[in-house]
């Protein structure tokens, strides 16, 4: 038996700090673990659906790591991946009842999102991994900084998207009206980009991402 | 305590569904009155973008009230309730059921700008799941004023092209009945409508197309005998 007694971590000490910092970057869910792709093609073509998409994933993530943390030892192992996937699908129901009620347009809009978040592979995959193995504080710091590093690329890939697919953000046209082609006049030089509107162009845009991070990151570039 | 043990895993299971299932049903009873609120909403929405009323959800209760004048409970072509709560609670995805003649829909009277405007609910099948909408007709009962779609999981691109105005514009001026019998609009293949009784279909969504045709005739028939009377 050890004798040597734990000294109690602060807070936001060095280490737990990281836990959020890390996935922003060095550990990014999206860019670098490549998971989650799928809600980050379908809902990046306007920036509200990834806003909403980001802050329900960032609730489940982090409610969800928090209780699977508190009851990791209770969980018996033989069934620890139905009670991980009970608690996700509540979790998410719930978030899909309250946009229901509270943010119908937008709940519309996510549709079948809302409810595919349950398969979202970066909240499985923290919840086996980080929360099953650690306490209930140092859970909520990686569900909120995965989130945050799921959302921050979700956001960017929307804004990228709905500027040049649709010339507007949030809705707002920013691109001045008198720059767009008119068949009438013959003024204007612009049109919009209907490839963005597309999900490939979701996937060309992450993979820039992806090479602008990695060529900044040099950490990140596998030896060969 | 072994947490591995057969019992324990049996007695944790138990314990968390129905923890779970109070959670849930709490959240779905409490707010269910929110939810319902916004689906009539919308549908208020919809039943006067139909007639050229354009009003965000919030405002939609108000003007709903002040621009249908009248909701009618139609069956067999004649009036059998003019309560206004019974007919918009009628669930066309139930009604359309049961034969043309059969059912009961509602017919919304509206008056707008001192012109009666008749406005006929629509509800079928598309190519993966339901489609709706509602078109209204000018005080004769027959030219379409303005007509709205919605559907539920149609391709986008292709078939959820119905809800567009590129598919809807086509619509007003058209009409629904010729000499006194009753004709419905059909959706053509792309190009080839011509005269008062089509418009052209979606390319590329040829099933939606379909289920649009089929839905203007199978939703405007039951209203056909109403219309000949007015």
């Amino acid at each position: 038996m050890s004798t040597e007694v734990k000294q109690k971590e602060a807070l936001f000490s060095k280490k737990n700090r990281k836990l959020i910092s890390d996935p922003f970057n060095d550990n990014n869910p999206i860019t670098v673990q490549v998971l989650g792709i799928c809600s980050a093609l379908a809902i990046t073509v306007k920036l509200e659906p990834a806003i909403v998409m980001s802050l329900s994933v960032m609730f489940v993530l982090a409610a969800g790591n928090v209780i699977i943390s508190l009851i990791r030892n209770l969980i018996p192992n033989r069934i620890r991946i139905i009670v991980q996937l009970v608690v996700v699908a509540s979790l998410v129901i719930l978030v899909d009842q309250f946009l229901k009620a509270y943010a119908y347009d937008v709940s519309k809009q996510l549709s079948v999102f809302v409810g595919l978040i349950i398969t979202n592979c970066i909240i499985m995959g923290r919840f086996e991994a980080f929360a099953l193995g650690n306490g209930p504080w140092k859970a909520f710091m990686d569900g909120i900084g995965n989130s945050i590093g799921y959302g921050v690329i979700l956001i960017a890939v929307a804004f990228f998207r709905e500027l040049l697919g649709s010339g507007t953000l949030l809705g707002f046209n920013v691109i001045p009206q008198s720059w767009y082609i008119n068949a009438e006049t013959g003024t204007g030089f612009y049109a919009n980009n209907g490839f963005f509107l597309f999900p490939p162009m979701a996937l060309i845009v992450v993979g820039l991402i992806i090479w602008a991070q990695r060529a900044k990151n040099t950490k990140l570039i596998e030896e060969n | 305590m072994n947490v591995n043990s057969n019992g324990y895993t049996y007695t944790f299971a138990t314990v968390m569904v129905v923890l779970v299932a109070v959670l849930l049903s709490a959240a779905s009873l409490g707010l269910k009155s929110k939810q319902e609120n916004n689906v009539k909403q919308e549908k208020m929405q919809s039943i006067l973008s139909s007639v050229g009323v354009e009003v965000d959800r919030s405002g939609a209760e108000e003007a709903y009230n002040t621009v249908i004048e009248k909701v009618l409970t139609i069956k067999g072509g004649e009036v059998v309730s003019e309560d206004r709560e019974t007919g918009f609670a009628i669930d066309m995805a139930t009604a359309i059921k049961s034969s043309n003649m059969d059912r009961e829909v509602p017919l919304y009277v509206a008056n707008k700008d001192g012109q009666t405007f008749y406005i006929v609910p629509l509800r079928g099948k598309g190519l993966w799941g339901p489609v709706w909408g509602f078109v209204s007709l000018e005080s004769d009962g027959n030219t379409v004023v303005g007509a709205n779609f919605g559907h539920k999981s149609e391709t986008p691109g292709l078939g959820a092209e119905i809800t567009t105005p590129m598919f809807t514009d086509q619509f007003p001026g058209k009409k629904i009945s010729e000499a006194g019998m009753f004709q419905s609009i059909s959706v053509v293949k792309k190009g080839t409508s011509n005269g008062d009784y089509a418009v052209d279909g979606i390319s590329g969504g040829t099933i939606t197309s379909n289920g649009v045709n089929d839905m203007l005739a199978d939703c405007l028939a039951p209203y056909a005998e109403y219309f000949k009377n007015i």
